[in-house]
């Protein structure tokens, strides 16, 4: 396999916390605590989580808006902390963003032609016209006719105004867009139409995305590969094939219980896993999961599980890594 | 099922909003009929938009000022509450009906803490005062799953998580006994785990108490776990009714096979169906059936002229000039 377009080794973000009135020690919420992950070119890797996991801090991380703790994150083997002048800037036109909610991440005051050149005006020094044309294809790619490009957002439907938001997102030389909750702000109808377009932006231009959800079925629809995360930690990450048919994590198998069914006969009596998330200010010792965990031992209390490779479904190439302690999981 | 009886009866309702002094009306729910009985969950699904909020809004009177009940009657136990004076429905909800909305943080009263709000239906429907009062709030706390609910109930709504907002809200519902529990997307904003655990309990109480549900939500998912009848609201109309093995195996209305189709499944890579377009605008409406510019089989007559319901036979009920041709072959 080629290298990786991203590389993220040993990520770790820790952000204090006020300190007590009479100078108590300083607490930290450990909001990315050692992640490792990669995307390949042309690929889609899904980062799946619960809310306050810190999924979100990592694409922050990954897009330059907050600086690492400790680790590193290479985008194309260079790594982009020592990132300067215009090698950043040519980071910054090579990795862009699609937020959650449409209607908050496009400028209601600007037309959508300026919304989709801002990034060109930025970072190129092209001439108007150019601009303009790059402004129509780009809008013809995301699907929608470019003579909207006078228009304000306001004139436009949530699942249209995602694909402007895609659209600037592809504007300049894009070869991965951190696609952050991207469909859950849309009508159900919509959203299909959104996931196959960007499906299909991907075979055609060969973008790779790092894809954040909290939905399953939606998160293992779009991706190749998938990173399970728990309160700051990835706990298993596989192929999405193999991880839907043998998920082997027990928070990973809480996900698939807690997944909705597609038809009433698959109703499942298996209960889901009981309690919350606990809080960041205060990880539970050892395995983090261990609370909540249906199969705990008296040992995850104590040791922290490290992500080890697993052999999933026997097939040599397919690496599942998966950090849990109980023997039971590696059965099979 | 079928011989329990019927909890809440509603027959052709009819709510416009009328904005600009009455110059522009807004259908927002158009001739909408629907039968729940005793133990009985039905979901309401459709897109924003589609009414499925303000149906439920008009069954227990809390529609904005500018929403009016133009026809239709609501028969709750046999009683018709379009009739009644809010002084009336007021008896009514909270009681015998309860609501449960999306938003747990505003549905609660962040200055009173959760034994009050929880406290109050019972004080004010069942004249309950002190220690019968604190035991009854205590025992739906814990129906609801709240840990150590005699330390809990001091506590202010912004001390607990969202999951556990969203079953005090359940808790408040349950307190007076109610037959019809209205809950509006309830589980929307919650976490995946925390969503399963919270329709799990809701479903565990139904069993418990026999309290018929009315289920709100745009996810077919939560359907497919949760609803006995699922009727899917299209503009203010419901295009389709049918038992939920009925609707999700041979779907009639092709808004309800688009929407099965968009839904991502486990396990399949396949592109999703899409729905072109986008829903119409309530207060600008396609003439003839609403569905005609996204639908993919729409035939010359569905421009112009409305669908009736058809019945074909199985239990479902949908509006569709397809099942016309269909029925008249048969």
């Amino acid at each position: 396999m080629s290298s990786p377009v991203l590389e993220v080794r040993n990520l770790k973000k820790h952000f204090p916390v006020r300190r007590r009135l009479f100078g108590g020690p300083a607490t930290w919420v450990k909001a990315v605590d050692g992640v490792d992950l990669a995307i390949q070119a042309g690929q889609t890797l899904g980062l799946i989580g619960e809310s306050g996991c810190g999924k979100t801090t990592t694409s922050k991380l990954i897009l330059k808006q907050e600086t690492p703790t400790s680790g590193t994150i290479r985008f194309e083997g260079r790594d982009i902390a020592s990132l300067h002048g215009a090698d950043l800037m040519a980071y910054r036109r090579a990795v862009q963003v699609v937020f959650q909610d449409p209607f908050s991440s496009l400028s209601p005051r600007m037309r959508v032609r300026d919304i989709v050149a801002e990034p060109l005006e930025i970072h190129t020094d092209l001439p108007r016209g150019a601009i303009d044309e790059r402004v129509g294809k780009v809008l013809e790619l995301v699907g929608l006719p470019p003579d909207v490009a006078p228009l304000f957002p306001h004139e436009f439907s949530g699942g249209q105004r995602q694909r402007i938001a895609i659209a600037r997102a592809l504007a300049t030389d894009t070869r991965l867009i951190v696609l952050d909750e991207p469909v859950s702000a849309l009508d159900v109808s919509v959203r299909a139409q959104i996931i196959n377009q960007l499906e299909e932006l991907q075979r055609s231009l060969g973008v790779s995305y790092l894809f954040i959800g909290h939905d399953l079925a939606t998160v293992a629809h779009i991706s190749h590969r998938i990173a399970v995360m728990y309160l700051g930690k990835i706990v298993e990450t596989a192929e999405a094939d193999a991880l839907c048919a043998r998920p082997m994590h027990p928070y990973t198998k809480a996900l698939f219980a807690a997944a909705l069914p597609s038809h009433p006969d698959q109703r499942t009596q298996e209960k889901t896993v009981t309690g919350e998330v606990p809080s960041a200010l205060s990880l539970p010792s050892g395995c983090r999961f261990h609370p909540r965990c249906p199969s705990v031992m008296p040992i995850c209390a104590q040791i922290e599980p490290t992500l080890r490779r697993r052999d999933g479904g026997g097939r040599g190439a397919i690496c599942t890594t998966c950090a849990c302690t109980a023997p039971g999981m590696i059965r099979g | 099922m079928a011989n329990r009886e019927a909890v809440l009866q509603v027959a052709g309702l009819q709510t416009h909003f009328f904005t600009f002094g009455g110059a522009r009306v807004i259908k927002a729910v158009d001739g909408v009929s629907f039968t729940l009985r005793e133990g009985e969950t039905l979901g309401l699904v459709g897109e924003s938009g589609s009414g499925k909020t303000t149906t439920c809004m008009s069954i227990v009177g809390l529609l904005p000022r500018a929403g009016r009940i133009v026809g239709g009657r609501v028969l709750f136990e046999g009683e018709d509450l379009t009739r009644k004076s809010q002084r009336e429905l007021r008896r009514i909800r909270g009681r015998q009906i309860a609501v449960i909305l999306q938003d747990p943080m505003a549905s609660l009263n962040p200055l009173f803490t959760i034994y009050r709000q929880v406290a109050e239906p019972a004080f004010f429907h069942q004249h309950l005062r002190g220690r019968s009062l604190r035991e009854r709030v205590q025992g739906l706390l814990r129906a609801v799953r709240i840990p150590s609910p005699e330390w809990r109930m001091r506590e202010y709504p912004h001390q607990m998580s969202g999951g556990m907002r969203q079953r005090i809200v359940g808790a408040i519902a349950l307190a007076g006994g109610p037959k019809l529990v209205i809950a509006d997307e309830p589980t929307t904003n919650l976490d995946v785990t925390i969503q399963a655990q919270y329709l799990d309990l809701l479903k565990d109480i139904q069993q418990e108490t026999g309290v018929a549900l009315i289920f709100v939500t745009h996810n077919l998912g939560i359907v497919a776990k949760m609803c006995d009848r699922v009727a899917v609201m299209y503009a203010g109309k419901i295009v389709e009714q049918a038992p939920v093995r009925e609707l999700f195996d041979d779907p009639k209305h092709p808004y309800t096979r688009a929407l099965l189709g968009s839904m991502p499944k486990l396990g399949n890579k396949e592109p999703l169906y899409s729905i072109r377009g986008q829903p119409p605008n309530p207060a600008n409406l396609p003439d003839g059936c609403a569905f005609h510019p996204r639908c993919p089989d729409v035939m010359s007559r569905c421009m112009t002229e409305e669908p009736p319901d058809f019945r074909p036979g199985d239990g479902s009920v949908a509006r569709c000039w397809l099942l016309d041709d269909v029925l008249a072959r048969s």
